[in-house]
């Protein structure tokens, strides 16, 4: 960049001896004191690091992707063939895993914005210590996957978990929470819920101080009860939190791989709660099937594109962008 | 006279009514409070038990009278074993973790307020587009990168082997080349999300100012230095928390990037991963304790800037 402008710095020298070209010289001034080129030692090197490795990276991912490459030597790019896709039709446990994969996304988020919309419906009162109740319903968020992972995992315990104690109160169980294929993966979504509800309401909870009070007096004022004036008034004002809020969950969701890692040890959950996350690492990382790996990769990145492109183009609209 | 009686019975009801509604709303609260609390605090009395102690006492409740049952004392019930074995295991991630967690998240503060102040207080056609780019690369999923990048870092740049001759100087060896990986990853994945929090700052910026600036001939660079990063060291100590809590707390990457839970470059997280794992079962003091001693660092930013780090997430 810099020889390139030192490369017409010196050309236009040579024009301002010649009288004639006058415009052209101008030209090539105003160019480089354009706000494009003279804002672009700011933001043209982190967007080159961050472009490599993030959209250079996806490239070779779907090139790796349609390739059989298995871990040895080089990849052949030579002869590039989607038979890593059709592959996925006859893989019974891609199914599953794409079943697990949607129904984590699904109930995880709206189990998510529910719980956290009542949250944040409590604290937005006066209520005494509402600061530091806030920062306890958010304090799973601060945590790594792989701590909280550990937490419940011991919750879960068959013999000396919580949960178990909890339910044993009522009569029910032992459950083997973490072992039993049809509860498996209701106790991760649990967990997951646990870690993240603190996280949709402290994104409610700025959607709710953003309202003016004078909509909540107004709404007194036609006589609207409580439950009416929040159904009427409040929530359809958080549609754009609920919607950015979402999309945030989506991805949390996406990415669950770490807390499952951490739940069973290594790259293979209990029958039952793979999801495509998990399968992808093991596929690649396990079993070397690298370009197979990376065709699930895709697979996942199509769907996290399915999330974002209609989120990025309706703030665009917005023009919140 | 019969009628006042009958208001102060309706007032009595109504604040009866409303104490009782406080009541519900603070039993709910508390409620919600022991949900999110017992899972951590579970962790930390089960991390102070012997295996006696872990099998014998109550999960939730402390090794100590009157919580343990007849036949088993406190001192049989409670150790501070785990606790140190566990921070033996955990010692070298922790430093480990905090060598390419700190420069990361400068780093990509520094980027990110750049890029943000090159794309909204500068203007020029298509910086929507570009910054489309940015914003797109928050929720793009590591798993889609995890093979390129290991391959990338593997096969093809292999700093350890370029940089060789670094690794003779004293306090560098060799797993520093692991470290360095770590820095540029983190930071190349971090600065879109520091983008847009920086960029709804700087959109919100006086534009009177940094007009009378450039009028009065200032360079684009000298805006930056004397007005604009002055008035944003509030959002680099946000981006700071918030970027710092990322970073220590992810685990994709140091699982690809490292590779190995022995690895001298292994960060805390890929340590803890591993903690306790023995066949015969696993160990859920040691667990407990080494995935305290991990959070420490968060727990700690946490809650000494907790305002700060909720601003964070409300992006």
């Amino acid at each position: 960049m810099k020889r390139l402008i030192d490369l017409l710095r010196s050309r236009t020298k040579e024009i301002r001896t010649d009288g004639g070209a006058v415009r052209e010289r101008s030209r090539v001034r105003r160019w480089l004191d354009s706000d494009f080129v003279q804002s672009a030692p700011f933001w043209l090197p982190p967007f080159l690091l961050m472009g490599f490795f993030v959209y250079a990276a996806i490239g070779w991912n779907l090139l790796l992707s349609l390739t059989s490459y298995s871990g040895f030597g080089e990849p052949d790019y030579s002869s590039l063939s989607l038979g890593n896709y059709w592959a996925m039709f006859d893989d019974p446990g891609m199914w599953a895993a794409t079943r697990n994969t949607l129904v984590l996304l699904i109930v995880f988020t709206v189990a998510c914005l529910a719980i956290g919309l009542a949250l944040a419906l409590l604290l937005d009162r006066e209520i005494r210590f509402g600061r530091t109740l806030r920062t306890i319903y958010l304090l799973p968020f601060a945590l790594s996957f792989i701590v909280t992972a550990q937490f419940w995992r011991w919750m879960y315990n068959v013999n000396n978990g919580i949960v178990n104690q909890f339910v044993g109160v009522f009569g029910l169980g032992p459950y083997n929470w973490l072992g039993d294929p049809r509860l498996v993966l209701g106790s991760v979504i649990f967990a997951l819920v646990w870690q993240f509800s603190g996280y949709t309401m402290v994104i409610y909870l700025a959607a709710l101080r953003s309202i003016p009070s004078d909509q909540y007096e107004a709404a007194r004022v036609d006589g609207a009860n409580t439950l009416r004036m929040y159904w009427r008034v409040i929530i359809p004002q958080l549609r754009p939190a609920m919607v950015s809020a979402s999309v945030v969950l989506v991805l949390f969701a996406l990415k669950a791989f770490d807390f499952l890692y951490a739940t069973f040890d290594g790259y293979r959950p209990r029958r039952g709660a793979d999801i495509l996350a998990t399968k992808m690492v093991r596929e690649a990382f396990q079993r070397s099937e690298w370009a197979y790996g990376s065709a699930i990769a895709i697979t996942l990145f199509v769907m996290s594109l399915a999330v974002i492109a209609p989120y990025l183009y309706n703030q665009y609209k917005r023009g919140n962008l | 006279m019969s009628q006042e009686t009958t208001e102060t019975t309706e007032e009595e009801t109504l604040s009866e009514r409303i104490n009782l509604r406080a009541a519900g709303l603070y039993a709910t609260l508390v409620g919600l409070v022991v949900f999110y609390l017992i899972p951590i605090q579970s962790g930390i009395v089960t991390s102070i038990k012997s295996s006696r102690g872990v099998r014998e006492t109550l999960p939730f409740a402390p090794p100590a009278w009157p919580f343990i049952p007849e036949g088993l004392s406190t001192a049989e019930a409670f150790t501070v074993e785990k606790w140190v074995f566990a921070f033996d295991a955990l010692a070298v991630g922790m430093v480990n973790s905090l060598l390419f967690t700190i420069p990361a998240t400068i780093l990509c503060a520094i980027f990110g307020s750049m890029a943000a102040y090159g794309l909204t207080l500068v203007k020029w056609r298509g910086q929507i587009a570009v910054f489309a780019l940015f914003i797109a690369g928050i929720f793009v999923p590591y798993q889609a990168v995890i093979v390129p990048l290991f391959e990338f870092w593997n096969q093809y740049a292999m700093l350890d082997y370029r940089l060789g001759l670094l690794w003779d100087l004293p306090l560098l060896s060799e797993h520093h080349a692991t470290i360095l990986e770590l820095i540029i990853t983190h930071t190349a994945y971090g600065i879109p999300i520091c983008v847009l929090l920086f960029r709804s700052q700087y959109k919100t910026m006086s534009w009177e100012m940094i007009e009378a600036a450039r009028l009065d001939g200032a360079s684009i660079w000298r805006i930056y230095r004397r007005i604009v990063l002055p008035l944003s060291i509030p959002m680099f100590a946000v981006v700071f928390i918030f970027q710092f809590t990322q970073i220590w707390n992810e685990f994709l990457f140091s699982l690809t990037i490292i590779g190995s839970v022995n690895d001298p470059a292994a960060s805390a997280t890929l340590i803890l991963s591993g903690l306790g794992q023995a066949l015969e079962g696993v160990d859920y003091p040691l667990r407990m304790a080494g995935a305290l001693i991990t959070a420490l660092p968060t727990l700690l930013v946490y809650v000494l800037f907790a305002d700060k780090f909720a601003e964070g997430v409300q992006v």
